[in-house]
């Protein structure tokens, strides 16, 4: 008992510590550029994207399935909010739900197929990722939209500093409640409204807030406490660690699963919109590979692919690894095909060295 | 000098002796059958001859032709002419007859398979067993009798000259299993020797030159058939002590909770056959009701079946406190109607290994612990420990993942998984099986218990002391039907295995 605790403290341990050693070869590579709130603030607003699909993807791989279509579904849902508002001009809240209930619809639908008609879901999101592209240039005819000026502060503007403590101080306030009513180890109720007042602080240094980010903190925020606090999310993590034990519980698989994916979706509906805000149009090829990024960062954060193990929090750990990479490398001015190479290293390592640990039991 | 000769084997597993000094031998031309109980040590006799267990992990000795063996794994036998066609038959379903005759040992030329050889080996070899297919056939085509006698001509194709057959017609249709039988005399006359294990007494006697019979892990005599009977066959199989009186407390039994009727499962793996036929049953409150049978008598398909967890075809009709169906089509609605059931392997289809104990134990009554959406922790963990210790299950605490936990407690984990759901009807199937004594016995008095607070029980045990102590009713299935039903003290074990193995 004592050891597998260990053993899961190591594991996390082992995340923060890789984290931290990047965090100190960058700083002194840059001559402490890398730690600046300006670069922090830049780091936080590049992980955001990745890390609103890493939420949705830890749930779905926990739960023994993948998505592979999520990085299309964004660009997808990301152009068709644009064309709502610049040709039917939609106003921009209409367009950004048009954007979330096509995304949870295409989700439902590929839900539908793994679930009811048993296909598996590697095929039926391969296809969808195919599909979505196709649509994609479609729809954009192969030319870059730019949305109006007011749909780009989703990515790119900042919550005002004094919003930004009051959100910090809700988030204080709620984790106080939680450690009241709390049993035991409350301590970490503690570390996380110090961990929010933290994050908060140092982006406050810059601009405040991103909105990105803040995005991005919510979602994660709600889809954990969708996994760990909500039967859907717990029969979850009962389908991926033993199916036949959650069936033989009398749970519904098949509502799970479409319900997975359309979650999913609705986080690369999000996920979207937000990429299009960030990078102020919406092009032909957005979103490409981002199913890959998101995926990378739940199991560096701890997912396992073979499912019924991960968290929302470690993926977000995993996202600012990955992020944290390309943008020290960048600093750095390295060749772009050394990132690419650097983060598959890091992937497998980071496998490797769970795989290690669980046979060195 | 005997064909083959094993002496004095011994075989340990964790916390229980397999096997106790048994001796086996083997004549050439000979069908020298083993009989024994379920767990009586037959499969671990003959895992040890054909090396799947490898020398060293055993006492005793093996001698082939009066030299001494030592099988490192199975290919090891099969080159000393030993070939095993076990239960699980290993063929290759997509790939064609001839490419399952000689897989590994294809005839090749420069790399390239020699299929005109392939062939015609095959066409030889079951010539050899009498079956009358094209060789390009896949086997999946074929039906299990079909199969089996292709496991047999691959054996004989790598000159084997021991076949040890693992309940062979454990699957088959009745015409088969006669093939079979005609096959084995067949070969006998041509010098092959078989080790025959079978719970089916009349096939025993009527192939066997001679019986062996274990229990529990001893040898307790050999004898021609001619020197002994079916009923000296049983009471050897059985004949042990009733160990410990089991609980029983007085009890009433009430209404009538649970009657079956007219209830047939189609067999998953071969459609026109039924692994239950015409089963019918009826269970009061407060009564435990025991499943005896055999191996493959459908005990699980049974309690499976039940519970909507059957894999293939259900027909019958249930009625659960005085409403009539049919078979219910997951469990969702048998748990909905008041069933519960602990399935007989624990790690497949019970425990969620990296779940902690807290998640495996409300698995099925999450959505009870609801307040405005999310999981109330507290009552759910107080609900938890309050079952955990009546239960008097040691963890190392609720968030331990149950991995963690020994097979007892595990299975007292499932039973309070169930037992939060307040079920009306719970079915166990092996519900001791792989625990500690300790466990066990508190999980016999839990079963007493739960039955005179009103609950009714459905219980199936491999363990004819457990079951009849368990049991106020015994029904005794065979090859799927109903064979006997004894009440109380008529259930003697005598009596129960005489009907389990009667065909």
């Amino acid at each position: 008992m004592d050891r597998k605790r260990f053993r899961l403290d190591w594991r996390a341990l082992t995340m923060i510590g890789a984290l931290l050693v990047i965090w100190v070869v960058f700083t002194i590579a840059t001559d402490g550029t890398f730690l600046r709130p300006r670069n922090l603030s830049l780091l936080a607003r590049q992980m955001s994207v990745t890390s609103i699909l890493a939420v949705g993807m830890v749930l779905v791989i926990v739960a023994g399935q993948i998505d592979l279509s999520v990085g299309a579904l964004s660009g997808l849902c990301g152009a068709l909010a644009t064309l709502a508002c610049v040709r039917l001009e939609w106003p921009l809240a209409l367009a950004f739900l048009a954007a979330l209930a096509v995304g949870a619809a295409l989700g439902a639908m590929q839900g539908s197929l793994i679930a009811w008609l048993r296909i598996p879901p590697f095929i039926v999101t391969l296809g969808g990722m195919l599909l979505f592209q196709g649509a994609l240039l479609g729809v954009t005819r192969g030319v870059s939209i730019s949305p109006p000026r007011s749909f780009l502060s989703v990515g790119q503007s900042y919550l005002p500093k004094p919003a930004g403590w009051i959100a910090a101080g809700l988030v204080g306030a709620a984790m106080a409640l939680a450690a009241l009513r709390a049993e035991d180890r409350r301590l970490r109720f503690a570390g996380y409204g110090a961990l929010a007042a933290g994050v908060v602080a140092v982006m406050s240094a810059y601009q405040g807030v991103p909105v990105p980010v803040l995005l991005m903190l919510a979602f994660a925020a709600v889809l954990s406490t969708l996994a760990h606090q909500t039967p859907f999310g717990r029969h979850l993590y009962a389908i991926g660690g033993n199916r036949e034990a959650a069936f033989y519980s009398g749970i519904a698989i098949e509502r799970h699963l479409v319900g997975v994916f359309t979650l999913m979706g609705l986080l690369a509906g999000a996920a979207g919109v937000v990429l299009t805000a960030r990078v102020g149009s919406a092009t032909p090829n957005a979103g490409q590979l981002m199913e890959l990024d998101a995926i990378a960062a739940a199991v560096i954060g701890g997912t396992s692919l073979l499912g019924g193990q991960g968290t929302v929090w470690g993926a977000l750990l995993g996202a600012l690894v990955m992020a944290s990479l390309d943008n020290g490398m960048s600093l750095l001015n390295t060749e772009s095909f050394w990132q690419l190479i650097l983060k598959g290293a890091i992937l497998i390592a980071a496998v490797a060295v769970d795989m290690a640990g669980r046979r060195g039991r | 000098m005997a064909l083959l000769e094993l002496r004095a084997i011994t075989k340990d597993f964790p916390g229980v002796r397999a096997l106790d000094g048994v001796s086996f031998d083997l004549e050439p031309g000979e069908v020298h059958a083993l009989c024994g109980e379920n767990g009586a040590g037959k499969s671990t006799l003959i895992k040890i001859l054909c090396g799947v267990y490898p020398a060293g992990s055993f006492g005793g000795e093996i001698r082939l032709r009066g030299e001494s063996v030592h099988f490192r794994n199975l290919r090891a036998a099969e080159e000393r002419g030993i070939a095993l066609i076990a239960q699980e038959l290993a063929l290759v379903p997509g790939l064609s007859v001839a490419e399952n005759l000689l897989l590994g040992r294809e005839p090749h030329c420069f790399g390239l398979v020699r299929w005109s050889e392939v062939r015609a080996a095959a066409r030889r070899a079951l010539e050899r067993v009498g079956l009358e297919i094209p060789v390009e056939t896949p086997v999946r085509e074929l039906g299990i009798g079909q199969q089996q006698l292709v496991e047999i001509a691959k054996a004989l194709e790598k000159n084997a000259g021991i076949l040890v057959l693992d309940e062979p017609t454990a699957a088959l249709p009745e015409a088969d299993a006669r093939r079979l039988l005609g096959l084995l005399a067949d070969l006998r006359r041509r010098g092959v020797a078989a080790i025959y294990v079978s719970h089916r007494l009349e096939e025993v006697f009527a192939i066997a030159d001679r019986i062996t019979v274990l229990r529990d892990g001893r040898s307790v005599g050999t004898a021609g058939r001619a020197e002994t009977t079916p009923d000296r066959v049983v009471a050897q199989m059985v004949g042990r002590e009733l160990g410990q009186a089991l609980p029983r407390g007085e009890r009433r039994t009430g209404e009538i909770l649970l009657r079956v009727e007219g209830w047939s499962v189609a067999d998953p793996q071969n459609p026109g056959r039924r692994v239950l036929d015409g089963v019918s049953l009826e269970l009061r409150a407060g009564e435990v009701l025991g499943i005896a049978g055999l191996m493959g008598a459908g005990r699980t398909a049974l309690l499976a079946s039940l519970f909507g967890a059957a894999r293939s075809r259900v027909e019958g009709r249930i009625e659960m406190a005085g409403t009539g169906r049919g078979p219910f089509r997951n469990p969702a609605e048998a748990i909905a109607a008041g069933l519960a059931l602990v399935g007989e392997d624990r790690k497949r289809y019970g425990i969620v290994p990296y779940g902690s104990v807290l998640d495996n134990m409300t698995l099925s009554t999450l959505r009870s612990f609801r307040r405005g959406g999310l999981l109330d922790d507290r009552s759910r963990r107080a609900a938890v420990r309050g079952q955990a210790e009546a239960l008097r299950i040691k963890a190392p605490g609720l968030d331990a993942p149950a991995a963690q936990l020994s097979g007892g407690n595990q299975q007292k984990v499932l039973l309070g998984r169930w037992l939060l759901r307040r079920p009306r009807v719970l079915l166990l199937d092996e519900p001791t099986r792989g625990i500690d004594v300790g466990a066990k016995r508190e999980i016999h008095e839990l079963i007493g218990r739960l039955a005179g607070e009103g609950l009714g029980v459905l219980v199936v045990s491999s363990e004819l002391p457990e079951l009849l102590g368990l049991s106020d009713r015994v029904l005794v299935l065979s090859q799927g039907r109903p064979a006997a039903a004894f009440e109380g003290d008529a259930a003697t074990p005598e009596r129960v295995m005489a009907a389990a193995t009667r065909a």
